[in-house]
């Protein structure tokens, strides 16, 4: 099946989405718009691919649900939570509800693994105790468990990876946002990274991805949503990657 | 707020001191630096401030009694004097005091011959004063009193002394001020480039759901243990200077240490030390607190 257009998925309610966008528009200069009249219905429990060019829109799409940016026009509801309405101070308890990697890792330089992984906990104030047993826990399902005292200098691109990850799962988000997950990783980490992703969302953890992996999306048989100059052209059931003409 | 994120807070700030120790040793150098030029020019205006005051109050002024005043009438004139604000001490001198005092300074030798006082008329009142510009009205209340028929001033004394005081207060007013300033801007600059440099630790922070004081707390601890350092070392080397100069001064040139007396360490201290660490913990916090803001907006 292919699709042109937006749509809503058979079936969806607004009760069963984790993220629903509606007529979201969002432009930085007057008249170019970044998002133009962006309409998205993801289920919980949904695994779903954004792909399209530089300039499509796709890390604004991930700035708008992260709360990083606030739309021209629109609706946007993350959770349940109506992200345009929520005040500054909220902000970072939604966010928690929120697992987020980023391409270039965005690693606390100066602290080992298990610092990267405990500061998640720490900022929701999780007592020590917890901390202890939650951080091995996640490092041990990432494969990293025999890593902790390492700096994230003395790690591969695919280990920080997986650190990040650890990160944004260890306070058990209902919703993952990958922003270009293996875009700095050679094909092995990378698929050792979508498997993970894939683990983590047979769990029951929301995952959205952003990526320009052809072959990846390709081979995961997974929802694809395609946009292109802020639209989005395409919203594919185990969809592929659609080449430029 | 837990207990445990409090502390988690607090380690941090310190641990960052050490994590980044060209800033810190920056922070500290441009604190310390603006603090002791600080220090030392607020050192010698005090003590200027305190020379002059000394020489306004050896300033005084003569009122002469008439020579048949009764006893009653002096210690009403006496009392008149005491109560005036501007006056720290009246001394009361007898005719026959003055014409003694008089004869030793004119060398006569033996007076005993003298059977009058040629200074019947030269009873008076030696005037000190808090505060010589007050010098004229206190001049024209003493000539308005019954029994005074003439006050002796040193008008161009007080004149010097006043504008002189009031120039040291300008210059101290406007280098202090100047100097306030200019250690704020230097120190929030430093301490402004200091935390944009670690801008993407506190995006990250941001990002991954920490509130604003939870990313703030640790640079904000940071930033007042820079400051408290960065105050408490000009402050010791002001103290050593101070204390060697005046040492140094009372041994080289013991006359002038007749003409001037410097103020002791702790009465300058008493306004320099808490202004010192004030400023500097003070900038130390509203640097880091205003600085970490601009990046919190993530």
């Amino acid at each position: 099946m292919k699709s042109t257009g937006t749509r809503r998925r058979q079936g969806a309610s607004n009760s069963d989405a984790a993220i629903l966008l509606e007529h979201v528009s969002k432009s930085y200069t007057v008249g170019i718009p970044a998002l133009n009249d962006v309409n998205l219905h993801i289920n919980k429990g949904e695994f779903v691919f954004i792909v399209g060019d530089s300039g499509s829109g796709k890390s604004t799409l991930i700035k708008l649900l992260l709360r990083e940016l606030l739309p021209t026009s629109g609706r946007i509801m993350v959770n349940g939570t109506d992200v345009v309405r929520l005040k500054r101070r909220n902000i970072p308890k939604f966010r928690r509800s929120l697992g987020v990697v980023f391409q270039d890792f965005r690693l606390l330089k100066d602290r080992n693994v298990y610092e990267n992984v405990a500061f998640a906990q720490r900022i929701i104030q999780k007592p020590n105790r917890e901390i202890r047993r939650n951080v091995p826990s996640i490092l041990s399902m990432v494969g990293l468990a025999g890593k902790y005292k390492a700096r994230p200098k003395q790690l591969s691109g695919g280990e920080q990876q997986r650190v990040a990850l650890a990160r944004a799962l260890v306070n058990k988000p209902q919703i993952l946002l990958a922003d270009e997950p293996t875009g700095n990783l050679d094909p092995k980490n990378s698929w050792e990274i979508m498997n993970l992703l894939e683990k983590i969302n047979n769990n029951g953890t929301t995952v959205l991805v952003v990526t320009h992996n052809r072959e990846i999306v390709n081979a995961m048989q997974k929802r694809v949503i395609t946009m292109k100059k802020g639209i989005v052209v395409s919203d594919e059931e185990k969809g592929g990657y659609i080449d430029e003409d | 707020m837990r207990i445990n994120t409090l502390f988690y807070c607090i380690w941090q700030g310190i641990r960052n001191i050490f994590k980044n120790k060209w800033f810190t040793l920056a922070s500290v150098a441009t604190i310390s630096a603006c603090l002791f030029l600080f220090g030392i020019v607020y050192s010698v205006l005090i003590n200027f401030q305190y020379v002059v005051k000394n020489a306004q109050q050896g300033v005084c002024v003569s009122a002469l009694l008439n020579g048949d005043l009764s006893e009653e009438r002096i210690q009403e004139i006496a009392g008149m004097i005491s109560r005036r604000t501007e006056v720290s001490e009246s001394v009361y001198v007898t005719a026959e005091e003055t014409w003694i005092q008089f004869a030793e300074d004119m060398k006569f030798g033996d007076i005993s011959f003298y059977t009058e006082n040629p200074l019947e008329e030269c009873g008076h009142f030696d005037i000190y004063m808090e505060d010589v510009s007050m010098q004229p009205e206190l001049v024209t209340y003493l000539e308005s009193i019954d029994g005074i028929w003439k006050v002796n001033q040193s008008a161009l004394t007080a004149q010097t002394l006043t504008g002189v005081n009031a120039i040291i207060s300008y210059v101290s007013v406007g280098i202090v001020i100047i100097l306030f300033f200019v250690s704020i801007f230097l120190i929030s600059n430093t301490v402004t480039i200091g935390i944009s440099v670690r801008k993407e630790e506190i995006q990250i922070m941001k990002y991954i759901g920490a509130t604003d004081f939870f990313t703030r707390a640790p640079f904000v601890i940071e930033g007042m243990i820079i400051g408290f350092i960065g105050s408490l070392i000009p402050l010791a080397a002001v103290y050593f200077i101070y204390n060697e100069a005046m040492m140094y001064v009372a041994g080289r040139f013991p006359f002038l240490s007749q003409l001037l007396e410097f103020l002791p360490v702790q009465m300058v201290f008493t306004f320099l030390m808490p202004v010192c660490i004030g400023i500097g913990v003070g900038i130390g916090f509203i640097g880091s607190f205003t600085t970490v803001r601009k990046h919190l907006s993530v």
